[in-house]
């Protein structure tokens, strides 16, 4: 069965902070409701916390870090959620109930898997 | 085009159709259908067309398919899958090749596909026009075209883009999305004019080719009738539109005598049978059509019922209240 990540992207939060509870009160139902399909999932911390890591000159090289995400963008990605689902009808209809569709997007790419 | 290439044409829209259910894979079955479609043209002629011209293609075309499979699997180094859809293709009843029909309607204008990608998937796989047809058919360079039908193609595949008719409850909004991906196709054509390349009007045929398809297997549908009611109006007035000159000539100017009178009757029945399917709330397409039809149907420019035509605009505001529909010209300039 094809699996699927929906990427959720969202205002810039801290899913700790006490007053994010009501926020992720959503999240929770949605985690309820898609039981059937939710493969894996988690919660990121906000990007200040982000590290982009480079490597300068090739493998074996300098290795580079940098403070943020590699993408500086409006909305950021806050979480993820595996999704197993019959196509990408399903994906969609399931991704719709995430609280980020409607505080932001969803972003849903289909998981390549490579034979074992 | 003569009346085989015209069969296999039409005939291989149906096999690729279906050709796709069984296989679960675009690329492969249009490889396949094209090859069946080649040795049609090249023997059909000479030897006779078989009774059963598509029983014949599918037979083919599946052959050729199994063929491929195998090949690529042995170059992988893996057994072939057991393929037990080389049988009987009479087993495929016209109540399965209609729904493999509309199947491939909705998958080429699903909605997760960029509207760009469903009209040329549209024009490539049920339109049947070739991958160099459809680019010079939208001005695009051919190998543009090639890759984005390739995008699409694969997007089908890696993101499982199902291969389904909608669900009762999905339907009207998928199904207003593919009359969009026609009435973009058939607008590419119209307006193209008179001193555009053949290939790029013979879009407007084309739409409406597919508008027929849908209403063949949809009949029911009001927007489906609509649209291809809207489109036979429309092009109706089409060799009257343009001059000598290839300039365009406005409704008032036009000589209505140019004016095609069967496709006008035909449109006019189409809009009477969807008004009657959904009186109350009459489809956005059907009353641009009648709008279209108001038009049409005047003996002059002088004696056009503006009556009718201000009243059906205003159903068309409550319809479908948009600020484009609100700016419109009320006397239609085409």
């Amino acid at each position: 069965m094809p699996l699927y990540v929906a990427l959720t992207y969202t205002r810039d939060v801290d899913w700790t902070a006490p007053e994010q509870a009501g926020d992720l009160q959503g999240y929770e139902d949605f985690a309820k409701s898609a039981a059937a399909v939710i493969r894996g999932g988690q919660a990121l911390y906000p990007t200040a916390t982000a590290t982009t890591v480079r490597v300068s000159g090739g493998k074996g090289g300098d290795v580079v870090t940098s403070d943020g995400p590699y993408a500086e963008t409006k909305e950021a990605l806050t979480g993820f959620y595996l999704l197993e689902c019959a196509d990408l009808d399903e994906a969609v209809k399931m991704s719709a109930g995430l609280p980020a569709a409607w505080d932001g997007a969803v972003e849903v790419r289909p998981v390549i898997q490579f034979p074992a | 085009m003569d009346a085989v290439a015209r069969l296999v044409r039409e005939e291989g829209t149906r096999v690729l159709a279906t050709l796709i259910r069984v296989t679960g894979n675009v690329d492969l079955a249009q490889d396949a259908t094209q090859d069946a479609v080649v040795r049609a043209l090249e023997t059909w002629p000479r030897d006779g067309t078989p009774d059963n011209p598509r029983a014949w293609l599918l037979v083919t075309a599946k052959r050729r398919a199994v063929d491929v499979i195998r090949r690529e699997a042995r170059r992988a180094g893996k057994e072939a899958a057991a393929m037990d859809w080389t049988t009987d293709p009479q087993d495929e009843s016209a109540e399965t090749i209609h729904d493999d029909l509309l199947r491939l309607v909705f998958t080429c204008c699903h909605p997760a596909l960029s509207l760009e990608a469903q009209v040329a998937l549209a024009l490539r796989t049920l339109g049947g026009l070739s991958t160099g047809e459809v680019a010079r058919g939208l001005l695009v360079p051919e190998a543009t075209m090639a890759k984005r039908l390739t995008r699409a193609k694969q997007k089908i595949r890696q993101a499982a883009i199902p291969y389904r008719v909608p669900e009762p409850a999905e339907l009207p909004s998928r199904l207003s999305g593919v009359a969009a991906t026609v009435y973009l196709i058939f607008n590419e054509g119209y307006a193209a004019g008179g001193g555009a390349a053949l290939v790029r009007t013979e879009l407007a045929a084309e739409a409406i080719r597919l508008g027929r398809l849908l209403a063949e297997l949809m009949p029911d549908e009001p927007t489906v009738l609509g649209l291809l009611a809207l489109m036979l109006l429309q092009n109706a007035r089409r060799d009257a539109r343009v001059g000598p000159s290839g300039d365009l000539i406005l409704l008032p100017d036009q000589d209505r005598s140019r004016w095609n009178p069967g496709a006008i009757k035909e449109g006019v029945q189409l809009i009477g049978v969807a008004l009657r399917r959904t009186p109350d709330r009459p489809d956005s397409y059907v009353v641009q059509a009648a709008i279209a039809a108001c038009h049409a149907l005047a003996p002059s420019y002088a004696e056009t019922s503006w009556e009718s035509v201000v009243s059906w605009y205003d159903v068309l505001l409550s319809v479908n209240d948009t600020p484009v529909v609100r700016f419109e010209p009320r006397g239609g300039d085409q």
